[in-house]
């Protein structure tokens, strides 16, 4: 029997309408879990009883004939570095291994509130630092499409759940490209929303000044959905912006007649890949046969984005995971002395790749190399996002494919750190200019694996990314095409 | 940047700072991966930016204060059950002062 792969809305609409019960959909999906996460690894935990005490508070709603929210009885997967009351919260890190919050994040309070059902806590690389999954210090997750590729990182298991129909909806994080590469990866729709539109608020720190929560689904408009349950102004986060939420969803049914698709001529020639190159020129042309306009544009510094972000993002992350020294949460391996208690614990808690952006952001804030590293990475920052300002005076929007490739395999580029960077680099130049980025699928390769395109738009032009990816959906998107090695 | 390799005893002295024990091994191999990286980083230095302001923050804003009120917070017992060790009400934590008696 094949899985009925439902949408968030399908799902919502036969709980409202008293066809299912909240709760008998979410034994389903959690049924479904348990039978793929050994495959795939992709949830840390399954949350059983919070599950069902959600989908029973919306039946409860439904009987007492209340409004149901946006969301009621829709099940969804959460990363792991969103702290949940009462529910372990591990970054995929032994430091934080048994670490259970007091609080919920803002955007588990909007989900809550949404009606939706956390069915469970996704794996990821380690304090979300990584692109393949495979810094998690609890395995590696499987890319649904090929076992053994990498789902892509570092919100891997929020991709592979939502692309496995482990739920139709997840939350991931993003930095440099954590929702949008995995999403390319797996075959479904993220989106990174402008710095400031997502409250920040329980989302574990990595790099303070770029992380935003984006949403994951496996269609356009589920994942705008979700972009407007969980956006809006959030005092706890001093960086949350005081703009009103857009209409994601609605912008989804807009005409992209008239709208300026920017192209980066330059960076899509220089594609090794001919099939990614292929298919980004195959949505531009469905883009252009919609009545969109195509221009060509030009990025001429984001070459230099990987130097910038492994400076910026290592030097932040290494100043926000001071805080794990082994004193008020997570593990504790003492020593002889205070000094020797917080080196064991980070020793023994941090994984490699943590401890070497660790380092290199220590070195680069450091005595004698601020200005030559820290402070340089931000000066070139500035001319990154200015041309993003240029290409904004002739287009709408900045046209790039979300991955040099499709995914890559296991173990391929775990031995070379540099090589691993050097995959993100259409992720990172948005991500540093702080504008919003999607990546929506554009096709399938010739070996079956799905290959992304990214959108980027001014700051809080959400919705006219909606718009137009859900025209690349309507043309060549994988809404109905499935992992085929799942049942 | 023109000396920006790193070496060993640069390593292991960023260690210290960073509060990050490395074994002899691991910090030879941590000095191999961040010389590749930092010399990738290098070619930063094809680019004039001394006139170019820095970016600390992609979107403008500014800090805004809150009313100062009191508010309610988390429950001290919900916060210290997370602690590895705690005591009386507090975080318990190796000795930090010698004290004679």
């Amino acid at each position: 029997m094949s899985f009925p792969w439902q949408s968030a809305f399908e799902i919502r609409d036969q709980v409202e309408k008293g066809a299912v019960s909240a709760v008998d959909v979410t034994r389903a999906y959690l049924d479904r879990a348990e039978t793929l996460n050994p495959k795939l690894a992709c949830f840390l935990s399954i949350d059983h009883e919070g599950a069902l005490a959600s989908a029973a508070q919306v039946d409860r709603a439904r009987r007492d004939g209340e409004a149901l929210g946006p969301l009621a009885g829709v099940p969804i997967a959460v990363k792991d570095n969103l702290c949940t009351r009462g529910v372990r919260t591990t970054c995929a890190s032994k430091i934080l291994g048994e670490y259970i919050p007091p609080y919920d994040a803002h955007v588990i309070e909007a989900l809550r509130g949404s009606g939706a059902v956390i069915i469970g806590k996704t794996n990821l690389d380690e304090f979300a630092m990584g692109s393949s999954n495979e810094n998690s210090a609890f395995g590696n997750v499987a890319n649904p499409w090929d076992f053994d590729r990498a789902p892509g990182g570092s919100s891997g298991g929020s991709a592979c759940a939502t692309a496995a129909g482990l739920a139709p909806l997840a939350l991931g994080s993003d930095t440099g490209g954590s929702v949008r590469q995995p999403a390319a990866f797996c075959g479904i729709t993220a989106i990174k929303p402008t710095y400031g539109r997502v409250s920040r608020y329980g989302l574990i720190a990595f790099a303070s000044s770029l992380d935003q929560v984006g949403p994951m689904a496996r269609s356009v408009k589920e994942a705008a959905t979700l972009l407007e349950v969980v956006s809006g102004y959030d005092r706890r986060d001093a960086t949350s912006a005081q703009r009103e939420v857009g209409a994601y969803a609605a912008a989804c049914d807009r005409d992209v007649k008239g709208l300026r698709i920017g192209v980066v001529r330059d960076l899509l020639d220089g594609l090794q890949d001919a099939e990614v190159k292929a298919s980004v020129e195959g949505a531009l042309a469905a883009l252009d046969k919609e009545g969109a306009t195509l221009v060509d544009v030009s990025l001429p510094h984001a070459e230099h984005a990987v130097s910038v972000y492994y400076l910026i993002a290592t030097a932040e992350a290494s100043s926000n995971l001071a805080r794990f020294d082994g004193i008020r949460y997570g593990l504790r391996v003492p020593g002889a002395d205070l000094a020797e208690t917080y080196t064991n614990t980070r020793a023994q808690g941090f994984g490699p790749e943590v401890r070497r952006r660790i380092m290199l952001g220590t070195y680069a804030l450091s005595a004698g190399y601020y200005d030559a590293f820290y402070l340089k990475a931000q000066r070139v920052r500035t001319l990154i996002r200015r041309d993003y300002d240029t290409a904004f005076e002739s287009c709408d929007v900045v046209c790039t494919p979300t991955t040099p490739t499709p995914a890559f395999a296991l173990g391929e580029k775990t031995g070379n750190p540099l090589e691993m960077y050097l995959a993100d680099i259409f992720t990172l130049p948005p991500s540093l200019a702080g504008v919003a980025a999607i990546s929506t699928p554009s096709g399938l390769s010739s070996s079956g694996l799905p290959i992304g395109l990214q959108l980027v738009a001014p700051p809080f032009e959400e919705e006219r990314l909606c718009t137009i990816a859900q025209a690349v959906e309507n043309a060549c998107g994988l809404t109905d095409k499935h992992p085929a090695r799942l049942d | 940047m023109a000396d920006a390799k790193i070496t060993l005893e640069q390593v292991l002295h960023v260690a210290k700072l960073a509060r990050l024990a490395l074994s002899e091994d691991e910090a030879r191999e941590m000095q191999q991966q961040l010389d590749a990286i930092l010399g990738y980083m290098e070619g930063l230095d094809e680019l004039d930016v001394s006139d170019v302001p820095p970016t600390f923050h992609s979107i403008p804003m500014d800090a805004p204060l809150r009313p100062d009120v009191p508010d309610r917070c988390i429950h001290r017992a919900e916060t210290l059950a997370q602690a590895p060790q705690s005591e009386a009400g507090g975080y318990a934590v190796p000795l930090v002062l010698e004290v004679d008696s």
